[in-house]
C-alpha cells in the first residue's frame, strides 16, 4: 500500500467531483427528457380540452383546474395557520421555553411523517369521523359528506404543508429589526399592535415565499389524495366541497399504469408531467428569488 | 374604551396561542385516528385474519420460528445510516432486517388470541383478496427494506460526496452552478420521478443487467434514491458549511494538503449533521410511495432477490385503501401498516434530532 499521497488527493477530488457532477446530470437528463417526451404535445388543445375517448385523446384541463383549487383551499386553510404558530413562536414564547419546544418537535415530528400517513389520517379523521359524524347529525346518515372530496382533501394537504409554511415565514419574522419592535413598544403600542402594524407587514414576503413552497409541494404530492379525493376521471369540473376532483400528479400516475392503452398515450403522459413540472419549478424559482430578496434585506 | 381593546386583546391573543398548539393537536390527532382505525386488530379472531381452519396450523407453525427470530428490540435504527453497517448487510440481502420494527405495538398480555393474530400478522403470505385472505405482512417489510437500502446505499455516498465536493473542493463558480442544479432536484415530485422510474429507467436497467423482469426492487431503489439524494446533500451540505474555517486553515498551515484537510478535519467535523441527514434520507425512503407505487412491481414475493418485483407498505396502503370496504380486516391491516410506518418515521426523527441537536450543542459550547 505504498500509493503516492498525491494520487489519493487526486482520488479523491475525482469521487467527490464525480458525484456531483453525476447528480447534475441525472437532473438535467430527467428534465430533458420529459421536457423532449412531452414537448410537442403542449398544445392549446391539450391545456384546455377534456379528456375524451376513455383518456386517450383530448386534453388535461379538468386535472390543471382540480390542481389549482386543491391548492388553492389548501392554502386558504393552511397559510394563516402555519403564519399565526410561527408569530407565536417567535414573537411570544421563548426558544427555550416548553411551549416552544412542544410545537417546534410537533412540527418537526408533522414533516417527518410520510405522505401515505397523511392520507390514512385524511380517512380515518377527516373523511370516516368528521364526515361521517356530520352525515349522521345533518343527513340522518345518507352519505354526504362522508366520502373523499375536495374539501378533505385539501384539509389533508394543508396539514401535510403546514411545517414548509411555519419554517418560512419564520425565517423571515427573524429578519425583522428588533429596534423596530422596541421602537414600537416604546411609543406606547401594544405587543399586539406591534405584531400587525410592525412585525407582520415586514414579514409579507416570508409569508408569500412559505404559501409559494406549501402549494408547490400540495401540487407535487399524490400519495395523500389518493383516497381522499383525487377521481380517474370526470366529465365535469367538481362545483361544490362534496365533489371528487382530477388532479395532474394522479392523472400521470393513472396514464402511466392504469390506461387501456399505457403506449398510446405516452405522449399525454409526458406532456403531462412537464405540465406539473412546469409549474412546480414556476412556483420554486419564485420562492427562491423571493427568499433571495429577503436575504439581501436582512444583510442591508 | 381603552380597557375594552386591551380585553379584545388578550382574547385574541390567547386564540393566537390556540391556532398555535394546532400542529402538535395535529400529531396528537393522526397518531390517535390512524392508531384508532388499526385498534381492532386486537381484538379480532385469528380465523378473520385467515381464511380457513387448515391453513392455520400451516401457517402458525411455520411462523413460530419467525417471530421469535425477528423478536429482537426494536432498536438501533441508527445502524442503518452507517455505511460500513451497510456494506456488510448487503452482502446478504436474504437477511430481513430484524432492526425495523415488524411487530404493532402488542400489548402483552392478550393472551392466546393476539398471539395467533401476532403469528398471522407475522406469516410470509399477503393475498389481502378472495375467499381466503392472508395478511402476513413480512413481504411487504421485507421489500420495503429491500427498496430503503438500495436507495440510501447510492444515495448516501453520492449525496455526502457530493456535498464534500461542492462545500470544500469546488471553486467558487462550480458551487454557484451546481449547488441549485442539486436543490431544484428536491422540488421534482414524486410522482414525477416514479413516471421517470416507470417509462425510462426500468428499460435502462433491464437492458444494462438484463434481468427477466422489468420493474423490480432495484429500479425502485435507484429512483428512490433520487428522491434521497437532494435530502442527504442538503443536510451534509449545511453541516460541512458549518464547519468553522479555523479548523480548515489550522490543518493548512500545519502543512496537510487540502484534500487530507477536507477528508480527516472537515469530514469527521460534520458528521453528525450528515449522519442525521442519511437517518432522514431512509425515513422518506421508508415512507415514500409514489415511486415505489409506479415502478417495483408490486408483487408481494418473499424473497432474497433485488431483481424481482416487490410490494412495499406504503405501495400497499397506496394501492389498496381504495378499493377496501371500511371497518374490513382488510381495512384494519392497511391502518396497522400506517401505524408501522409512522412509528419508524417518528423513531428516526427523533434519533436525527439527538444528531441536529448534538452538533448545535458542540458548536455553541465550542465558540464560548
Amino acid at each position: 500500500m505504498n500509493i503516492p499521497k498525491k494520487w489519493v488527493g487526486r482520488g479523491v477530488a475525482l469521487v467527490t467531483g464525480g458525484s456531483a457532477i453525476a447528480t447534475v446530470v441525472l437532473v438535467l437528463v430527467v428534465i430533458g427528457i420529459v421536457v423532449q417526451g412531452g414537448w410537442g404535445h403542449l398544445t392549446r388543445d391539450f391545456l384546455l380540452g377534456s379528456p375524451e375517448q376513455g383518456m386517450t385523446k383530448g386534453g388535461i384541463f379538468p386535472a390543471i383546474f382540480g390542481t389549482f383549487l386543491l391548492v388553492t383551499l389548501m392554502s386558504l386553510a393552511g397559510v394563516p395557520v402555519g403564519t399565526i404558530t410561527a408569530i407565536y413562536l417567535n414573537e411570544y414564547v421563548g426558544q427555550q421555553s416548553k411551549a416552544g419546544r412542544a410545537i417546534r418537535f410537533a412540527v418537526n415530528t408533522l414533516a417527518g411523517i410520510p405522505a401515505i400517513v397523511f392520507g390514512l389520517f385524511g380517512l380515518g379523521f377527516f373523511i370516516n369521523f368528521v364526515g361521517g359524524g356530520a352525515d349522521k347529525v345533518l343527513h340522518g346518515g345518507a352519505l354526504h359528506w362522508g366520502q373523499p372530496n375536495i374539501l378533505w382533501a385539501s384539509l389533508t394537504m394543508a396539514l401535510l404543508t403546514l411545517p414548509v409554511v411555519i419554517v418560512s415565514v419564520e425565517e423571515a419574522i427573524k429578519t425583522v429589526p428588533r429596534e423596530l419592535r422596541e421602537g414600537s413598544l416604546a411609543l406606547g403600542a401594544t405587543r399586539l399592535e406591534t405584531i400587525w402594524k410592525v412585525v407582520l407587514p415586514q414579514s409579507m414576503t416570508g409569508i408569500l415565499t412559505g404559501a409559494i413552497l406549501a402549494i408547490s409541494r400540495g401540487a407535487g404530492e399524490v400519495a395523500p389524495i389518493l383516497f381522499t379525493g383525487a377521481a380517474y376521471f370526470l366529465p365535469n369540473l367538481p362545483d361544490g366541497l362534496t365533489d371528487q376532483f382530477m388532479e395532474l400528479g394522479y392523472h400521470i400516475y393513472i396514464m402511466s399504469t392504469q390506461s387501456v392503452d399505457v403506449e398510446a398515450t405516452k405522449p399525454i403522459q409526458f406532456a403531462t408531467t412537464l405540465v406539473l413540472l412546469i409549474l412546480t419549478f414556476t412556483l420554486n424559482f419564485s420562492a427562491i428569488f423571493l427568499r433571495w430578496h429577503l436575504r439581501g434585506r436582512a444583510l442591508r | 374604551m381603552k380597557r375594552r381593546i386591551r380585553i379584545g386583546e388578550f382574547l385574541i391573543e390567547k386564540g393566537i396561542a390556540t391556532v398555535a398548539f394546532a400542529s402538535l393537536g395535529a400529531i396528537v390527532l393522526i397518531f390517535l385516528f390512524v392508531f384508532r382505525e388499526a385498534m381492532p386488530i386486537f381484538a379480532m379472531a385469528p380465523e378473520s385474519l385467515s381464511g380457513g381452519h387448515e391453513s392455520i396450523s400451516a401457517t402458525g407453525a411455520a411462523t413460530v420460528g419467525v417471530s421469535a427470530s425477528y423478536g429482537d428490540p426494536v432498536g438501533e435504527p441508527e445502524t442503518y445510516g452507517d455505511p460500513p453497517a451497510d456494506t456488510s448487510r448487503s452482502g446478504s440481502p436474504a437477511a430481513i432486517d430484524p432492526a425495523a420494527p415488524t411487530t404493532p405495538p402488542t400489548p402483552s398480555t392478550t393472551g392466546e388470541p393476539a398471539g395467533s393474530v401476532l403469528s398471522q400478522i407475522l406469516s410470509g403470505n399477503w393475498q389481502p383478496v378472495g375467499d381466503h385472505p392472508k395478511f402476513g405482512i413480512l413481504p411487504l417489510v421485507a421489500g420495503s427494506i429491500k427498496v430503503a437500502l438500495i436507495a440510501i446505499l447510492i444515495a448516501a455516498p453520492v449525496g455526502v460526496f457530493a456535498a464534500l465536493f461542492t462545500s470544500t473542493f469546488a471553486p467558487r463558480w462550480a458551487k454557484e452552478a451546481m449547488k441549485p442544479i442539486i436543490e431544484i432536484m428536491a422540488g421534482i415530485p414524486s410522482v414525477v420521478i416514479g413516471f421517470f422510474a416507470l417509462t425510462i429507467l426500468a428499460s435502462l436497467v433491464q437492458t444494462v443487467f438484463g434481468l427477466d423482469y422489468r420493474l423490480n426492487a432495484l429500479v425502485g431503489g435507484i429512483a428512490m434514491s433520487m428522491a434521497v439524494i437532494p435530502l442527504i446533500y442538503t443536510l451534509s451540505e449545511d453541516s460541512l458549511s458549518a464547519v468553522p474555517k479555523h479548523f480548515t486553515e489550522g490543518s493548512l498551515a500545519l502543512g496537510a494538503p487540502l484534500w487530507e484537510t477536507n477528508l480527516r478535519v472537515v469530514l469527521p467535523a460534520a458528521i453528525p449533521g450528515i449522519f442525521a441527514g442519511v437517518l432522514l434520507g431512509l425515513g422518506r425512503a421508508i415512507g415514500e410511495t409514489m415511486i415505489v407505487l409506479m415502478a417495483t412491481g408490486n408483487a408481494a414475493l418473499l424473497s432474497p432477490s433485488l431483481v424481482e418485483p416487490v410490494r412495499t407498505v406504503s405501495a400497499s396502503i397506496g394501492a389498496e385503501m381504495a378499493e377496501v370496504v371500511f371497518g374490513d380486516p382488510h381495512y384494519v391491516m392497511l391502518f396497522v401498516l400506517g401505524s408501522l410506518l409512522f412509528c419508524i418515521s417518528f423513531a428516526l426523527n427523533a434519533v436525527a434530532e439527538i444528531f441536529i441537536r448534538q452538533r448545535l450543542m458542540a458548536k455553541f459550547g465550542g465558540a464560548s
